[in-house]
């Protein structure tokens, strides 16, 4: 493989040259900068380096993550490692999985305009639009599974002209919906009640008190499922 | 994309991968499998590691990495730091939020302590939420929680602290059973049940799992609540040292203030040490998997303190961390891959081990391939690689399954325009897991009164070797056990006058031992700017 080529990118404006095959984290580093902010799990997972950036032959203004997007020639582009939004507190106990919750904590979900920025910015592929509209429906369930991708970068609330904070009204709908719709699993029931009872300790104590030849005879015969 | 010469190298496998669908390679015998890891295993290389000088552990070896760290000044100077104003004043003072740290703050909160949660950078950027496998339990009926610990200690060669692993094993179903009540959102069947399938070493399907985001899930879920609850929780703000009285309780620490640059005081009855891993140190020249902030600050900050460690020659290196794309280099490729068909094979196009042999046989002869048969791809200069043969997934499964199955990795490799269900992908291991750390006990005291310890940073419940999906498990039963265990503490904890004494104690030591470097630690970030 060859080395890569040099290309010039501007951060906040200011020009650097760096090799083309870097991300743009990799990018700001190589070009001096110590990250503080904007730089969490480095895989696309934690949402922490939302990046808004422009290239020279498009009058569009683009998002994604700087962990995860390679520099392109020319691009210029800022970090949002922030961006201010309201997260609604509520006990989960409280609310049912249903439109009027949504509505008493996330009125504003009313005033999206379709206008579908959000999916087109959602670095996950996220059809951000479509969960708004199915919470806007109480359709509680679509939204908890079409959201489900969401990594909370906060790159949809940063470019909305509702105001909408799409992200917490997606959290909101996943913990309600799990909670108060997806049956509850028996069998963790019935075996945390045999645990807590104290049915099991003397069978565990008695493997627990066993010297390593005992426990190797066990291991090395287990069955398998 | 793949460039031609991978193209040509993706040839050798195709050539054979009907064959292969159909071969199985034949299991290592005990004695075949220590040969492997002693010649190529990183734990047991000579070159890894060295005697640490001073502290509970002198005299016993540990990687370079981490003595480095170890052996090493504070960031601040003891004897002229001022520690008489204290910013905060709490109850219980927990470092770091990451999945054990906010399964502390939650049950601590639940117990009635005042609570300060800090974290060295947003709430949740941690190793948890990059975790994407699974989390174990035994919660079936054809399952037990006896079962799970013959598991953990036959995976941890016999080495795991026996009540540890006890405790691990019997909270595991109740810690899946306050996350679903938690609103968790499990993959289940339509009744409720549990999906459950096999991670490497479990004897029965007990791995839990939140589609391929089952870290993420479980980390926001959480910090949702930490929120909901109003935990008091201050980002970008590292704790640098930990706090004594002079009978050597612990009684708060020193934070930073990452964007500042100040520092402040916080004291407390109680502290928990939730920091985490180490694998940004990158031990033995490995890249890693781990979140930016996997620095080992907890073990240092504790060492100085007169912590002892256990285990911490022993790092799990994943078999398959990505290599090519270079951006995604040591982001790992889950063992699901593996699990569900996917096989290691050589440019030569063969396989040279079973794909289910726990991690660390896997990596050594991943390594064996690339660095002593030199069966490897070359992708950089002296950077090999083997290929994991992601396509046999859907033509095992049918098509699709590669998608369905593993969105997230589909989605990541899907970004540098690799489609992983047509085309095999190139990996080399990468460093995933510390596991080791400080020593705890049940409730995750450790014998500094009043410090707590839980998650990654803690060492004794995986002994010398964790199995995939009993760490999500280790972070939440021990963060929930030193949560309520410091609350309580809390409550009639007498701390008199803190000072830095004990690091003053330390710099004469480093002296005496004739340590003369001006390395300072804790790291709290690694180096990658120019
Ligand atoms: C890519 C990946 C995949 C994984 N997959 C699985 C899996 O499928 N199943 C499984 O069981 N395990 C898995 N693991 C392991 C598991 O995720 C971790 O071991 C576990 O989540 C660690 O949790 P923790 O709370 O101890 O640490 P973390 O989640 O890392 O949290 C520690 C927090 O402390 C902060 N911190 C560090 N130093 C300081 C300081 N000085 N002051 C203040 N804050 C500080 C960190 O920034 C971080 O936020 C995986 C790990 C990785 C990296
Ligand atoms: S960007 Fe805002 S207004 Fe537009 S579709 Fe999305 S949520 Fe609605
Ligand atoms: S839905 Fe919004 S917050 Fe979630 S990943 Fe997409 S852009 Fe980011
Ligand atoms: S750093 Fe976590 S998503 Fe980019």
């Amino acid at each position: 493989m060859g080395q890569a080529k040099m290309i010039d990118i501007y951060i906040m404006g200011k020009k650097y040259e760096v090799p083309s095959d870097l991300t743009v984290m990799q990018a700001m580093e190589y070009s001096g900068y110590k990250l503080i902010r904007g730089c969490g799990c480095r895989g696309g997972f934690c949402g922490a380096c939302g990046t808004v950036y422009r290239t020279p032959d498009d009058f569009r203004i683009k998002v994604g993550l700087a962990c995860q997007m390679v520099v392109e020639k020319d691009m210029q582009f800022i970090q949002i490692p922030f961006f201010p939004a309201n997260k609604k507190k509520y006990d989960i106990d409280e609310f049912n999985a249903d439109l009027p919750s949504l509505m008493k904590l996330y009125p504003e979900i009313s005033r999206c305009v379709g206008c579908n920025t959000c999916t087109k910015g959602c670095p996950q592929n996220i059809e951000v639009m479509d969960y708004m509209a199915a919470a806007i429906r109480g359709d509680i369930e679509a939204v908890a599974k079409m959201s489900f991708d969401c990594i909370m970068c906060g790159l949809c609330a940063s470019r909305c002209p509702a105001e909408e904070v799409q992200y917490y009204v997606a959290i909101l709908a996943r913990r309600l919906f799990a909670k108060h719709v997806v049956p509850r699993a028996s069998h963790l029931e019935d075996k945390s009640k045999e645990i807590e009872e104290g049915l099991l300790d003397e069978e565990i104590n008695k493997i627990v008190a066993m010297n390593k030849e005992e426990l190797k005879n066990l291991y090395d015969n287990r069955d398998i499922e | 994309m793949y460039d031609s010469m991978m193209l040509e190298s993706i040839k050798e496998v195709e050539k054979t991968r009907t064959k292969r669908l159909n071969e199985e390679f034949a299991r290592l015998t005990a004695d075949e499998k220590l040969e492997l890891l002693h010649n190529f295993h990183p734990d047991f290389r000579d070159d890894t590691q060295r005697e640490v000088k001073i502290g509970a552990n002198k005299g016993e070896k540990i990687p370079h990495e981490i003595a480095d760290l170890l052996e090493s000044k504070s960031l601040l100077n003891p004897k002229s730091f001022d520690i008489i104003n204290a910013e905060h004043d709490v109850d219980v003072l927990i470092i770091g939020a990451g999945g054990a740290g906010s399964a502390a703050a939650l049950v601590a909160k639940e117990s009635g302590a005042k609570v300060l949660m800090v974290t060295k950078l947003r709430h949740g950027d941690s190793n948890t939420v990059m975790a994407q496998g699974g989390i174990q339990a035994a919660d079936k009926t054809n399952d037990s929680p006896m079962t799970h610990y013959i598991d953990v200690v036959g995976g941890g060669g016999y080495t795991n602290i026996p009540e540890l692993a006890r405790a691990l094993t019997m909270d595991a179903p109740s810690v899946i059973k306050w996350l679903e009540s938690l609103g968790c959102m499990f993959s289940k069947d339509e009744d409720g049940t549990m999906q459950t399938i096999h991670g490497g070493g479990t004897s029965r399907k007990r791995m839990h799992f939140a589609s391929d985001y089952t870290g993420a899930e479980i980390m926001r879920t959480l910090r949702d609540e930490v929120q909901n609850k109003e935990i008091e929780t201050i980002e970008f703000c590292s704790a640098v040292e930990l706090l004594l009285d002079e009978d050597g309780k612990c009684g708060g620490a020193v934070l930073y203030n990452m964007e500042t640059k100040e520092y402040f005081i916080a004291r407390a009855k109680t502290v928990i040490i939730a920091t985490g891993g180490s694998g940004r140190l990158h031990l033995a020249g490995f890249p890693t998997s781990n979140h930016y902030g996997a620095t080992a600050d907890g073990i240092v900050m504790a060492y100085r303190a007169g912590a002892k460690l256990a285990f911490l020659d022993a790092n799990q290196v994943h078999p398959t961390g990505v290599v090519y794309p270079k951006q995604m280099i040591g982001q790992l490729v889950t063992e699901k891959v593996r699990g569900i068909g996917a096989q290691l094979v050589n440019t030569k196009g063969e396989q040279f081990i079973h794909p289910l042999e726990t991690r660390d046989v896997v990596s050594s002869a991943v390594i064996r391939e690339c660095e002593h048969r030199q069966n490897g791809y070359e992708v950089e200069e002296r950077q090999y690689a083997v290929w994991l043969d992601s396509p046999m997934i859907d033509l095992i499964h049918g098509k699709g399954t590669v998608k369905r199955e593993l969105p997230a990795m589909f989605k990541q490799y899907e970004r540098y325009d690799i489609d992983m269900s047509k085309h095999p992908i190139l990996i080399f291991p990468t460093l995933h897991y510390q596991n080791g750390g400080i020593l705890i006990k049940e409730n995750g005291e450790t014998e500094i009164e009043n410090l707590f310890v839980a998650g990654e940073v803690a060492g004794g419940i995986h002994g010398r070797n964790r199995l995939m999906g009993n760490s999500l498990l280790d972070i939440l039963v021990f963060g929930r056990r030193a949560g309520k265990a410091a609350a309580d503490k809390s409550k009639n904890s007498d701390v008199k006058i803190l000072s830095l004494k004990h690091v003053e104690r330390f710099h004469k030591q480093l002296e005496e031992a004739g340590i003369e470097s001006e390395r300072t630690s804790p790291m709290l970030l690694p180096k990658y700017h120019k």
